[in-house]
């Protein structure tokens, strides 16, 4: 009577399991995977003409693809409050300082030959085995687990702010004091020193 | 959402990112290529941290602080590229050759000095 129950118990436990893994399979997407590989595929075509094409510029304009893609990535990970940080400080401030570095440093309009090393045969070999043993272990290592987006939203504002302003605090005001020593660095350094060149006329 | 989505595309972009600064050879160029190497990181950080529904989401805090000093990397990269710029004329990082050991000057390190000092103040002089 005991043995008959424990096997009913593992015959449907079994069956639990096999519904499981038919409410994730591999074969039967859901709207929100293709969703991720297509935005994925745009990212990923976007950094790469980033990292190859010949116009400085395009570059930079191509990087803002890449990162906007990224948010949309985060969103569907249902973190909303770092999709918007991301829009705001990559899309909004970082390339726009690259772009700046770019006119500062009188980059060329138009293709400039001299953009790639000669190292690139070696440059693609090293980033083509990085790849594959990165890929291979990552999916060897997750082929079997999934992300469950169906519940609690995990990256609301709420969500983030509690989290950072309750346990990450400190953590945080030690990011503001390395936020000033940037700041004071980027000027210091960017500065014309005419008190250098005195001392070194005395 | 299977896990395996992410972290692919993670890793795919960190490859991304490691031929970019191993291939570029303008500097701005590069700093665009470690920027994605960061955001495959960040990617990784906010995948892995919705799924393990970490209560003190750790995950996505150390996003945050990554975003934050990858803005001040890139602030003080830029800063150092400029005055480099203005020093030297050029942003190419293959001509910043100063700390170079060259194969004639291996045996003597002290003239190897001797010769290197004039040409740095050169060149600062003619900027």
């Amino acid at each position: 009577m005991i043995l008959a129950a424990h096997t009913t118990q593992a015959a449907a436990q079994a069956v639990r399991a096999a519904g499981a893994a038919e409410e994730h399979g591999f074969l039967s997407p859901t709207g929100v995977e293709i969703a991720f590989v297509l935005v994925g595929l745009v990212t990923l075509g976007a950094a790469l003409v980033t990292v190859t094409t010949r116009q400085l510029v395009h570059a930079a304009l191509w990087l803002v693809v890449a990162l906007g893609g990224l948010a949309v990535e985060y969103l569907l990970l249902t973190a909303e409050f770092i999709a918007w940080v991301q829009v705001l400080i990559y899309v909004g401030s970082v390339v726009v300082l690259l772009l700046f570095g770019l006119m500062l440093t009188k980059a060329p309009i138009g293709r400039s030959p001299d953009a790639d090393s000669r190292n690139k045969p070696v440059a693609a070999a090293v980033a083509l085995a990085a790849a594959a043993a990165l890929v291979w272990v990552v999916v060897d290592a997750f082929r079997t687990t999934w992300i469950d987006l169906d519940g609690a939203v995990q990256g609301s504002t709420e969500v983030s702010g509690e989290s950072l302003f309750r346990h990450w605090v400190l953590p945080f005001e030690a990011l503001s004091v390395l936020l000033l020593a940037a700041l004071v660095g980027a000027i210091v350094l960017s500065r014309k020193k005419p008190s250098d060149q005195n001392e070194e006329r005395r | 959402m299977h896990l395996a989505y992410p972290a692919v595309l993670a890793a795919l972009l960190f490859a991304v990112g490691v031929y970019g600064v191993l291939a570029r050879r303008n500097a701005i160029l590069v700093l665009m290529s470690v920027e994605l190497m960061l955001n495959a990181v960040n990617l990784n950080l906010v995948a892995f941290d919705v799924w393990l529904r970490d209560t003190l989401h750790a995950g996505q805090a150390l996003t945050l602080f990554t975003i934050a000093i990858a803005a001040a990397e890139i602030g003080i990269g830029l800063a150092i590229v400029l005055m480099v710029h203005r020093n030297r004329g050029t942003a190419d990082i293959d001509r910043l050759r100063d700390t170079a050991e060259r194969p004639d000057s291996q045996d003597s390190p002290d003239d190897a000095s001797a010769d290197e000092t004039p040409t740095g103040e050169k060149a600062e002089a003619t900027a």
